[in-house]
């Protein structure tokens, strides 16, 4: 039972920040299709300094490691805003090339960098066995909390506040619901939807290196991060683009995740004979049925996706 | 008027636009990638550029580089039907991402019943077809009538048929291998048959009437889309639905039709590639199937036309397989995948370079005229 809670928390959490970076990025009326390549990207800046800088101490490596994946995040979404918001370009195409582009690059970039050091090694991994030891917050028995688990959850109540509390936020759903009237009473819209994009890459990005240092200490970055980007997409959809209900449903699905890896282990799950790929499905059937059923009434931010035009009505 | 219409530079037709724009997208990833391979080490860059655009031409020999050119045709036609999946949605209004969701189910199904039940390639060529039509139905009964954002629900499509289609290939897969059973040993009934062609292409066993077939559909579809009341009706439906429902069209029922349509577009297409016996399934695998994806980078490279979906669907097949003959010991393969990613971000610029060119080319034609 400890491992299915292990798995399902290190799950829900890097689902829920992107699920939440999706979130910021939907609210000011861009759709962020390419989290799963911000997702490798993050991954990589993350993985890049604990390549490079392994002998920090414990707490400097955690804020350096944070440090480079929202810097990576936060570049690679730019793309996407610059894209989006300047350019008015289609962002289903943009979010598509971005998802591409994403793992195409980390791999091109640490085969690279593998290969500088030792021509033998053709390999797209990077390996950081001792360096996410100090992740480690609080260790019972097999049970390990990580620090990020507790930053996630940190950022969740952060993105609650900051989208219905604050003024940024009012200004920020008021872009992504109905831009030209916030226009008319004097927000700027690009800052707004640029803010957007760039949180999601921060979240992105964060998210990225958290699923890569969760339970492994190497990670092949040819793989990318095996649909994660879209799992969140689907968790921000059931979650109805809300931080409250996103944490909830990160946890469900997180679950479901989590008893795909590892049902064999439990005898009451092992004799229903479910293949493990239901569980991978369920959270996109779910999605798929909550879509189905109440899109009439969706909560989705309404411009979302359509470029902002000063001179529409 | 005669002296006006003279006056019109070349620029300003759309056909040329168009090229243009396709050849600036192209040229800006080609930039892009061999500045990376700069990077990575100057002194062989420009060798692993050309390695990349020569693709077979790296064979000197000819029956060599045939061989490999046929290969590379064999690899291009199910991203030829991608290509046209999501053009025909595309030109409705649709966007159809979940392509890659009905490619992988046309897959599954049609190497299960070549597998399993040993059928003949035709049956597992129009199940593979009605599979990603059904699949592609879907998602045009949810957006029609619930309102579904075609894009999520694709996505959402896209992972449910790879978990299924992993599952149900497992139990035609090799013992040893995460790989689906070899068609070539295990059901030659089930391969395309080559009539001959594999003789135009120093005897490969992969070249079938595939290669042919997709551009008669490419042609085909054009037909539909520019010359028949059918493809008039799914364009006015595309352009306003709305005003197509106003002018007495039936709109939802056009928006399904395109969705099927389009989706037996997709689905056929991966029969061209699993039905080759060039590519063998993973069952592990872990991603939907790229060639969705490219699909789309090829639709817009293209101009959105089916023809010129036809050079562009070749020309990133063409990068992507010359990717392997890059010099293995400074560089990797998956260079080319890094310049056809970065010809799709730079496609989605293509309408902002139109319009500045029409901007650029008016306005000094209407200058010239005062």
């Amino acid at each position: 039972m400890g491992l299915l809670l292990q798995y399902t928390l290190i799950y829900a959490s890097v689902l829920m920040l992107v699920a939440l970076g999706g979130c910021f990025s939907e609210h000011s009326g861009v759709i962020n299709l390419g989290l799963e390549g911000i997702m490798v990207m993050g991954a990589l800046g993350g993985a890049l300094i604990m390549k490079y800088m392994a002998s920090l101490p414990a707490a400097a490596m955690i804020l350096a490691v944070l440090a480079g994946s929202i810097l990576f995040g936060v570049l690679y979404s730019l793309l996407l805003a610059v894209a989006a918001v300047n350019f008015k370009a289609n962002q289903t195409l943009v979010g598509t090339g971005m998802n591409l582009l994403g793992t195409a690059a980390a791999t091109v970039l640490v085969k690279a960098l593998n290969m500088a050091e030792n021509s033998r090694n053709v390999s797209s991994s990077i390996q950081y066995i001792h360096q996410r030891k100090a992740f480690c917050a609080l260790k019972i028995g097999n049970f390990e909390l990580s620090w990020f688990m507790i930053l996630a959850f940190v950022l969740l109540i952060v993105s609650h506040i900051v989208l219905y509390k604050t003024r940024f936020g009012l200004r920020l759903r008021a872009c992504g619901e109905h831009p030209q009237a916030a226009a008319s009473v004097g927000i700027d819209v690009f800052n707004m939807r640029y803010a957007g994009v760039l949180i999601s890459g921060l979240l992105g990005g964060l998210g990225g290196i958290v699923y890569i240092t969760a339970g492994v200490s190497e990670w092949k970055f040819e793989n990318g991060v095996a649909g994660f980007g879209f799992l969140a997409l689907a968790v921000m959809i059931f979650g109805q683009w809300e931080p409250k209900l996103i944490g909830l449903t990160a946890l469900l699905f997180g679950m479901f995740r989590a008893l795909s890896n590892i049902y064999s282990g439990f005898d009451f799950l092992e004799a229903l004979h479910i293949p493990g790929a239901i569980y991978n499905m369920l959270p996109y059937i779910i999605s798929l049925l909550v879509l189905t059923l109440f899109s009439k009434n969706s909560r989705a931010p309404k411009a979302e996706g359509i470029p902002y035009d000063k001179g529409q009505r | 008027m005669n002296t006006k219409r003279e006056k019109r530079s070349i620029w300003e037709r759309p056909g040329v636009q168009t090229v243009a724009a396709s050849l600036v997208c192209v040229l800006l990833g080609l930039l892009a990638g061999y500045i990376v391979l700069l990077m990575i080490n100057p002194s062989g860059a420009g060798k692993a550029l050309a390695a990349i655009l020569k693709n077979f031409l790296f064979f000197t020999r000819p029956a060599v580089a045939l061989e490999y050119f046929g290969s590379t045709l064999v690899k291009t036609a199910p991203l030829l039907m991608c290509t046209l999946s999501i053009f025909f949605s595309y030109k409705v209004g649709l966007f159809n991402i979940g392509a890659s969701g009905q490619y992988t189910v046309g897959a599954g199904i049609s190497l299960y019943l070549a597998l399993a039940f040993h059928m003949p390639w035709y049956v597992c060529m129009i199940a593979a077809m009605i599979g990603g039509g059904i699949l592609g139905g879907l998602t045009g009964i949810l957006k029609a009538y619930r309102n579904v954002n075609e894009v999520i629900a694709g996505i959402m499509l896209n992972w449910i048929s790879l978990y299924s289609v992993n599952t149900l290939l497992t139990k035609v897969k090799e013992s040893s291998t995460t790989y689906t059973l070899a068609l070539h040993t295990n059901s030659p009934q089930a391969l395309i048959p080559a009539m001959g062609l594999n003789h135009l292409f120093s005897d490969n066993k992969y070249v079938t009437i595939a290669i042919v077939l997709v551009v008669l559909i490419a042609v085909l579809v054009w037909f539909v889309m520019e010359k028949t009341r059918l493809g008039y009706e799914l364009k006015a439906t595309g352009l306003n639905k709305n005003a197509a429902k106003y002018a007495g069209m039936k709109e939802k029922r056009n928006m399904i039709l395109t969705m099927v349509i389009s989706g037996c577009l997709a689905g056929l297409g991966s029969t061209f590639l699993y039905l080759s016996g060039i590519e063998q399934w993973s069952c592990a695998q872990t991603a939907v199937p790229a060639m969705g994806f490219n699909g789309i980078a090829a639709a817009f490279l293209g101009g959105l036309n089916p023809i010129g979906g036809i050079f562009s669907s070749f020309f990133i097949q063409h990068i992507t397989s010359g990717g392997s003959y890059v010099d293995k010991m400074v560089y990797c393969s998956q260079i080319s995948d890094l310049i056809s990613s970065i010809i799709i971000y730079f496609c989605s610029f293509t309408l902002l370079f139109k319009h500045c060119l029409n901007r650029v080319f008016v306005k000094n034609r209407k200058g010239g005229a005062k």
